[in-house]
């Protein structure tokens, strides 16, 4: 099986650590992979997007044209990518920042005030690992057992305060139950 | 994947270097090959060796050509339009057979063109690039794993053969991550060369480095004994990984990231019954001539697919001798075709509905 992931939204929401999570855990369930960003003159509050894919078999294209998952942080991103989702595939809206629904009928929307939950925890910059809690309960293309491990290997040396609350965000999305 | 780390392309090459022996970098930074260089810069104090961001990119190939002189495994990286500055010193490191290794990390052009990804330096790489008679070994790694490899192979083959090795990536490899298996480190035993400069101690006689031969007949006998060593490189070192190409009818030519946007095309012909396969050249000089000659022998006609506005496409036909159509499939400036745009080709080519 092969997962192609696309996670789109503004510089600074964590875009590409969103990826770079995926793709430690891909590897640490012994997947094939790739991770790939978007780079070019972008900054904090520019866009940003990030393909990750994920598969039982070498990969071909890195690059994510169809996506099978959508994760969208802001509406630039909804609006570009929406239609470009495989019938069938998932969205998954930051409903916090994107006020519209998503129009298309064919794929499965879910929607997680990600940020706004961020915000009331005290955790307003880990909003994208709360979008993957979210995913990783909706959707079966990595497993959640291990999550502790993956964090680690991406959280650097540097930051290993934020491992606790960086497990604590993915948590919140998992465990999310919508009012 | 226990022994696997996730690294970008960029990354991997730098650590590969440093495992294969490297000890001097000389640089200057440019989208998006800079994580070579800031990989080098954290790395190089730690093992004894040389970081040097240069004052420019002509700087920093001159000072290539001194450590290569040396019998040293020395490298530099840029993209493209700072690989176009590094031309002249590439040309003279040439001219004085030393090995070394050039990283292009390509991205679109010309001038100062874009930042994006691109293999439109194919030309440059592969037919010379700096002035005179001259052949650089070219490899062109598709995936982080061979980002590593072909560093490693880049700087056996640039040794064996005493001249320099190009790596010719792309943004989208350099700037991908990937798990990837790295060597163990060799360690660093550095053996006189016959030919390097490195003090005679007053107990042999002298060395000498040079590309400045004023008599013609000194000259032109320099550059037989330079082809003759190229021919002996053709005939030993063309690479390429073959992919479904056993029973087909159809052959697609591709190398870098448009090899495997193209294997995701080749896989979905299959799926359409088309019989057709993939010819992924690894070594772009020497270019893996005798295969595609095969290949046109069984197949009723290739596509060429890369990032420019078609540059291989004419070793493809060459290789070939033009005994079967060569259609191109590009995009250029920084656009990466799609697996779907490549399926079209090929359906052109066997004469489908999507002509």
């Amino acid at each position: 099986m092969t997962t192609q992931i696309l996670i789109a939204g503004f510089g600074g929401q964590g875009i590409l650590f969103a990826g770079k999570f995926l793709a430690n855990k891909g590897m640490l369930e012994g997947r094939y992979l790739s991770w790939l960003p978007s780079y070019g003159p972008e900054m904090r509050g520019g866009t940003a997007n990030c393909s990750v894919v994920l598969s039982d078999d070498p990969v071909g294209s890195p690059i994510v044209n169809h996506p099978d998952v959508l994760i969208v942080m802001n509406l630039p991103s909804l609006d570009k990518y929406e239609d470009a989702v495989v019938p069938g595939g998932t969205i998954f809206v930051d409903s916090t920042l994107i006020e519209r629904k998503v129009n298309r009928q064919d794929v499965k929307s879910i929607y997680i005030p990600a940020t706004k939950i961020a915000q009331q925890n005290g955790i307003p910059t880990l909003a994208n690992m709360i979008l993957l809690g979210k995913v990783m309960k909706e959707t079966e293309f990595v497993s959640y057992q291990g999550i502790e491990e993956a964090v680690r290997s991406v959280v650097s040396a540097k930051h290993a305060d934020l491992y606790e609350l960086n497990l604590k965000a993915i948590r919140m999305g998992y465990e999310y139950q919508e009012q | 994947m226990a022994n696997k780390v996730l690294m970008k392309g960029n990354e991997a090459i730098a650590e590969a270097a440093i495992r294969a022996g490297c000890r001097h970098y000389f640089g200057y930074p440019i989208t998006p090959q800079t994580e070579v260089a800031a990989y080098m810069a954290k790395r190089m104090p730690k093992v004894g060796g040389t970081f040097l961001q240069a004052e420019s990119e002509v700087a920093a190939i001159n000072m290539v050509y001194g450590v290569a002189s040396t019998g040293r495994r020395v490298m530099t990286s840029s993209s493209s339009p700072g690989i176009s500055l590094k031309q002249e010193g590439i040309s003279y490191i040439a001219g004085s057979d030393l090995p070394c290794l050039v990283v292009n990390v390509q991205r679109g052009g010309p001038g100062l063109g874009g930042i994006q990804p691109s293999q439109s330096d194919y030309f440059q790489a592969t037919k010379g690039g700096g002035h005179g008679d001259y052949h650089l070994i070219v490899l062109a790694p598709s995936s982080v794993q061979e980002m590593a490899d072909m560093t490693t192979l880049a700087f056996e083959l640039a040794d064996k053969y005493r001249m320099p090795a190009m790596l010719l990536a792309d943004g989208t490899i350099g700037q991908m991550m990937e798990p990837v298996e790295l060597a163990e480190p060799e360690e660093v035993v550095f053996t006189e060369k016959d030919w390097a400069v490195t003090g005679t101690k007053m107990q042999r006689k002298h060395h000498i480095v040079n590309s400045l031969y004023l008599n013609p007949e000194v000259l032109e006998q320099k550059n037989m004994e330079r082809f003759a060593r190229y021919a002996e490189i053709e005939k030993e070192e063309a690479r390429y990984e073959s992919f479904l190409m056993e029973d087909a009818e159809y052959c697609v030519v591709a190398f870098g990231i448009a090899a495997r946007v193209s294997k995701n095309a080749v896989v979905a012909a299959r799926k359409e019954g088309i019989k057709v396969g993939l010819i992924r050249p690894i070594t772009l000089w020497p270019f893996p001539k005798e295969v595609m000659a095969k290949a046109a022998d069984r197949v009723k006609g290739f596509v060429s697919v890369e990032l420019s506005m078609g540059q291989m496409i004419e070793d493809v036909k060459l290789s070939i001798e033009c005994r079967r159509p060569v259609l191109l499939c590009n995009r250029t400036g920084g656009m990466i075709m799609s697996p779907d745009e490549v399926l079209n080709s090929i359906r052109a080519l066997c004469g489908g509905e999507a002509k």
